[in-house]
């Protein structure tokens, strides 16, 4: 697994290149990449796993969600999915935290 | 004559190492019951703690046992072994005498839990990945039947699975809304009964500790569903319908568990799912008695085995905390902070303390359940679920 700050700058770098239209793309994330890595591991983890193949929520590997842009799932991340136990995050993270999250689980090859 | 000393003082040495060798090959092991050990589940490592609650101490860690990132357990009816759900489909008994691995299998893509049947033969697994149930035997872990969770949506996830008197399993479908009570008392193939209707997305359910009442939490709708086991025809039975007074639910940022959920004196205490409450309900009506403000969505509330107070923790993002419900009232009585995700709590026995996960702190604290003040603190890897082997005489546990 790559340093956490050396996955951070290739994400940034790759949001970036591959959406340099969106202006939420190039926001900074207002928290630390470690402390989201961990949300991701450990909190969304509750249902999707920790190592993102699933449970109650669907399988979150790379590999699964591949076409899908990181603005679509950063949308999901914030709004949720009604009628699913998938809950909106947007009352704790920001715009750019989901982003980021969405980046990072779009580069992650899984374990 | 100082060579034939250093010679005597060599073939002295050497006596004594045989000698301590000898000692120690012929040596019975010490003999001591499994009455007051556990397993403390380490999320992160697959791995597992076998601790001894008396000692307040970790006997041995045990390594090897697949994605624990949601584990829980079971127990021999003689409280040797621990037999470990993992989220991988992963079933692993693990000897605690020996803090070994005594067999592993891998039996489905993802699962959520278990259960071990009345008589103490029969291991039966919740899968979600594919939908259904599987059980095996509880002394080889040969397969003994696989029970796919077929509706016509397809194969459904199952949840709440748990064991009822007369070699029953019950256990619910998350996607179809339905129960099962699968029968294996009589020979060959088992005897399933399916319920449908029960309530949209059943997600967890526990049974009372008498194996009579299976009650089913809806995360879909505002509601539970109850199945009396006692009576004749079975009829589940909605109840709490409507009680979040039709307004919006909050986030649920983790689901909340019923396995453990209370029993406390008269009621049943149970977590309102997307409001910030625990709610109370008489155990035989099944009519609200009343609700206690809490500080979060609640994930536990695993009653003090005396039933008078209950421990609550919470989801995220506010999973530092424990309340403590006194449940004659239903007032808070104690709040703790105990640092970043608190993931679990288990009373000894007879509940004299009880000892809490701290995830993020990789500690285990262990508290006195009167007085709250801590007594220890046990070192452990991310750790989540906490068993106790004394669990092995419980039903539903």
């Amino acid at each position: 697994m790559p340093s956490v700050a050396r996955r951070w700058v290739w994400l940034a770098g790759l949001a970036m290149i591959g959406s340099a239209s969106s202006s939420l793309a190039l926001a900074e994330p207002a928290s630390n990449p470690a402390a989201l890595e961990r949300l991701v591991r450990q909190d969304c983890g509750s249902c999707h796993g920790m190592t993102l193949k699933g449970g109650l929520g669907p399988d979150l590997r790379a590999s699964r969600l591949a076409g899908r842009s990181p603005e679509t799932l950063s949308q999901i991340i914030l709004d949720g999915v009604p009628g699913t136990a998938m809950p909106p995050w947007r009352p704790l993270i920001s715009e750019a935290d989901a982003l980021w999250i969405a980046n990072y689980l779009l580069a992650e090859t899984g374990e | 004559m100082t060579g034939l000393r250093t010679g005597l003082f060599a073939l002295i040495a050497l006596a004594g190492v045989i000698l301590a060798a000898g000692t120690t090959r012929a040596q019975t092991p010490e003999l001591r019951g499994t009455g007051d050990l556990g397993i403390v589940i380490e999320r992160a490592s697959g791995s597992l703690l076998v601790i001894d609650t008396s000692q307040r101490r970790t006997i041995a860690r045990v390594e090897g046992l697949g994605d624990l990132s949601h584990a829980s357990a079971v127990f021999s009816p003689d409280a040797r072994f621990a037999y470990v759900f993992g989220r991988d489909g992963g079933l692993t008994k693990v000897d605690l005498l020996t803090a070994s691995i005594a067999q592993r299998i891998v039996q489905a893509g993802n699962s959520i839990g278990g259960a071990i049947s009345d008589d103490g033969n029969l291991v039966a697994v919740a899968n979600y990945e594919p939908g259904g149930i599987k059980v095996f035997d509880a002394k080889s872990l040969a397969e003994v039947a696989d029970i796919p969770a077929a509706w016509h949506g397809g194969r459904s996830k199952t949840i709440g699975l748990e064991d009822a008197p007369g070699r029953r399993f019950l256990f619910s479908l998350w996607d179809a809304g339905e129960t099962w009570i699968a029968d294996f008392s009589g020979p060959g193939e088992p005897q399933v009964t399916k319920f449908s209707g029960i309530g949209k997305q059943p997600y967890d359910a526990l049974i009372t500790g008498d194996g009579r009442y299976y009650v089913a939490g809806l995360f879909g709708e505002d509601g539970l569903t109850v199945l009396d086991l006692w009576k004749t025809p079975l009829e589940p039975r909605r109840f709490m319908r409507g009680y979040g007074r039709g307004e919006t639910q909050l986030p649920v940022y983790k689901m909340p568990h019923l396995e453990s959920w209370a029993v406390a004196g008269d009621c049943l205490v149970l977590p309102a799912v997307g409001r910030h409450e625990v709610l109370w309900v008489d155990m035989r009506s099944f009519e609200e008695v009343g609700r206690t403000a809490v500080h979060g969505q609640p994930v536990f509330a695993v009653a003090r085995p005396d039933g008078r107070q209950v421990w609550v923790n919470f989801a995220h993002p506010h999973n530092d905390t424990i309340q403590v419900v006194d449940s004659p009232t239903g007032k808070i009585v104690k709040e703790l902070k105990l640092g970043p995700a608190v993931l679990h709590m288990e009373f000894t026995p007879r509940g004299h303390e009880v000892w809490v996960s701290v995830r993020d702190s990789n500690l285990v604290q262990v508290y006195d359940a009167r007085t709250f003040e801590k007594k220890a603190d046990i070192e452990a890897n991310s750790p989540s679920g906490i068993f106790f082997a004394a669990r092995a005489h419980k039903m539903g546990l």
